[in-house]
């Protein structure tokens, strides 16, 4: 598949902010301001990168408890999303949520859960509703290695299959859940092979290869769109970092993590080579973008320092959408 | 004797209950090798024990809690862990409809002799999916026994009454008490269940919490003391059996009581305290119950949210003067 030189470049940009945003939320960690724990993105954002720039604005995405990447990705306001990682009330969700729940439903995200493997039933539900009220819209589902092994991941992929559903399952295979191995909780070589028997189409790809998950999202959008139903992607990818914020990530095998965090599979770097390459991209101009995403995630981190904390009493607001 | 941790005195349980009875096993996520228990506690079984009787798990919880009442009722005595409180949400079948009906729906042929182990509390700005207290569920359940320690010499003697009890036990921990250290005999010693203690005498007013909320009722009752307030504290130890005595027997002797958990105030366990006092001591008491809970909404993430959201000891005490 040829991808026009206009989406490379696109991919290139997205892949590299996510990775300013969750360089700076590491920053900002560091000046310990970043309450609660944090479950970084690092090293994985060219699945969001790819699979996002295959949706439309108007389509959805549903998010984990590894979710800035995600939801930063689909463009969200990264003012909103940074106050919120810190606890503010300009935050997306008035600082109730933090990191597992960074969620703006405005930008197409119907949430990021603290629960492993909760989001799968909620993305059936969501693209049940796109396809009873007739709209186009399709929804990309991100989940784990790990939530692949819960029981909501065989109920909701039968349920999308037989409904047919426009929904993208991405399995961001970074081959630990915690310190656990993916090897020592699925017996299959991969986790795309699972998909087979609900008979639904699945594809492994590079998860540090935008441009292979961007084309492997947009023959799985084809589908979704004309009625013919979800499509599986797992996309093959390594934390740059723990799992949590304290995690030193000691259980991987020394050879295992070289590899992986290798500059050859820095997922920015293989972007930007390939958009390079292909003539989409010059040095100047990716210099270019790279300034303009360094000083927006700036602002963002000066916004959010400046926010003010929620009023203790705020803690009563907003248990019921109203009465009637 | 020796000065140890909450989480030494309920890792030393563990070992020597695996010592003395072959059929003792431990399983969950992340409980092994890689890791330790999110909390560390089994941190060193696996290696002690091996990987057969420490088992590494899916993140499964359904079937994790299911797999515990399928060896309960075969011969074996596992002792599962489930990461979070929060999480039993998912494992809500098995350990309501299976595990704690058993005995009684097969008329008395067959008994769950399970241990869940799991955690409770808020305080680490984990917002709403790591943090709730949810005990109150299970004691709604019959067929279910609940511990509840909150102090470390307590752990150890509960946890080895629980792995030896015949029935399905729910034994709940707190995040903020792991780190507490107490005396704890180094023998082999039990708790019964359906023992409260008194963990400090007065004469003015009764205290009866659980968790956190007893040493935060401690350092309380030290400082009411200085203003010349006599503060009673009750640890129940156990929700079932709940000893009723010891709480009535110090209801009739100060005329006063105050009841403080950290859970969400409507429904919880402070409420049947509440109407079983009422019921059996009405007529000794001098002042109407105090409960002191956390306000009916989930938790919260910002800081200030949730240290509003968590009971004090300012709330402590106003509770108590407001009555003495
Ligand atoms: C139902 C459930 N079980 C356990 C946990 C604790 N936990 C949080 S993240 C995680 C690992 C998830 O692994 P994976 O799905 O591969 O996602 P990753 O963290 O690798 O992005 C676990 C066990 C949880 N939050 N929810
Ligand atoms: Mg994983």
């Amino acid at each position: 598949m040829a991808v026009d030189k206009k989406t490379l470049k696109e991919l290139y940009a997205r892949t590299l902010k996510v990775r300013r945003f969750e360089e700076k939320v590491w920053d900002l960690f560091g000046e310990n301001i970043v309450p609660g724990t944090l479950h970084l993105y690092l090293g994985q954002e060219a699945v969001a990168a790819g699979v996002t720039v295959a949706l439309e604005k108007t389509d959805w995405i549903q998010s984990t408890h590894r979710g800035h990447g995600h939801v930063i990705a689909k463009g969200a306001d990264m003012n909103a999303a940074l106050a919120e990682l810190l606890g503010k009330s300009t935050g997306s969700c008035k600082g109730k949520g933090g990191s597992m729940h960074i969620t703006q439903f405005d930008a197409g995200v119907l949430g990021a859960t603290g629960v492993v493997a909760s989001g799968l039933p909620i993305a059936v539900g969501a693209a049940l509703s796109c396809q009873m009220r007739g709209t186009k819209d399709v929804v990309a589902c991100f989940f784990g290695d790990g939530a692949s092994n819960n029981g909501t991941f065989g109920e909701s992929l039968n349920m999308s299959a037989i409904w047919k559903l426009p929904l993208i399952w991405v399995v961001e295979n970074n081959l630990y859940a915690m310190g656990t191995p993916i090897k020592m909780t699925c017996p299959s070589a991969t986790i795309a092979q699972r998909a087979d028997g609900y008979c639904i189409p699945n594809v492994v790809v590079d998860g540090n290869n935008a441009q292979e998950v961007y084309e492997a999202t947009v023959e799985a959008v084809k589908r979704a769109r004309s009625g013919e139903g979800p499509t599986l992607i797992e996309c093959q990818t390594y934390r740059m970092r723990g799992h949590s914020r304290f995690d030193p990530a000691k259980y991987r095998p020394e050879d295992e993590a070289k590899h992986w965090l290798s500059e050859e599979r820095d997922a920015v770097r293989i972007i930007r080579e390939i958009a390079i390459k292909q003539g989409a991209l010059t040095e100047t101009e990716a210099e270019k973008i790279e300034a303009k995403i360094t000083k927006d995630v700036e602002k963002a981190s000066e916004f959010a320092k400046k926010s003010e904390f929620p009023k203790p009493e705020e803690t009563l607001d907003d248990v019921f959408a109203g009465v009637l | 004797m020796a000065e140890i941790t909450y989480r030494e005195a309920l890792k030393e349980g563990l070992r020597e209950e695996m010592q003395r009875d072959e059929r003792v096993f431990i399983m969950g996520e992340d409980v092994g090798l890689n890791w330790g228990g999110a909390f560390k506690v089994t941190k060193g079984l696996a290696e002690e024990f091996g990987e057969a009787r420490v088992r590494d798990t899916p993140i499964s919880e359904n079937t994790i809690a299911g797999a515990a009442v399928g060896a309960a009722i075969t011969g074996l005595i596992p002792v599962v862990e489930i990461m979070f409180g929060d999480l039993i949400t998912l494992s809500m079948d098995q350990v309501c409809n299976q595990a704690a009906k058993m005995h009684y729906m097969f008329g008395g042929q067959t008994s769950v002799p399970l241990v869940l182990r799991s955690v409770f509390g808020g305080g680490k700005n984990l917002a709403s999916h790591h943090s709730q207290s949810l005990e109150s569920w299970f004691m709604h359940t019959p067929g279910l026994k609940i511990a509840v320690p909150a102090f470390a010499s307590d752990v150890k003697g509960l946890i080895k009454t629980a792995i030896r009890d015949p029935d399905p036990v729910m034994f709940f921990e707190h995040k903020l008490v792991y780190d507490k250290k107490e005396e704890v005999p180094d023998e082999d010693y039990t708790i019964p269940f359906g023992q409260a203690k008194v963990r400090r005498e007065g004469a003015d007013v009764t205290v009866w919490g659980t968790f956190f909320m007893l040493h935060k009722a401690l350092e309380v009752a030290e400082e009411l003391e200085k203003e010349g307030i006599s503060v009673e504290v009750i640890d129940p130890r156990t929700l079932a059996p709940l000893d009723t005595k010891t709480l009535i027997e110090s209801v009739k002797k100060t005329g006063r009581l105050v009841l403080v958990t950290e859970e969400t105030k409507t429904g919880a366990t402070t409420a049947e305290i509440a109407a079983i006092v009422q019921e059996e001591a009405f007529d000794w008491l001098d002042a109407p119950i105090k409960r002191v809970n956390a306000p009916d909404t989930p938790v919260p993430f910002s800081p200030p949210l949730e240290q509003y959201f968590i009971p004090n000891n300012k709330r402590i005490a106003r509770a108590i003067r407001d009555i003495v």
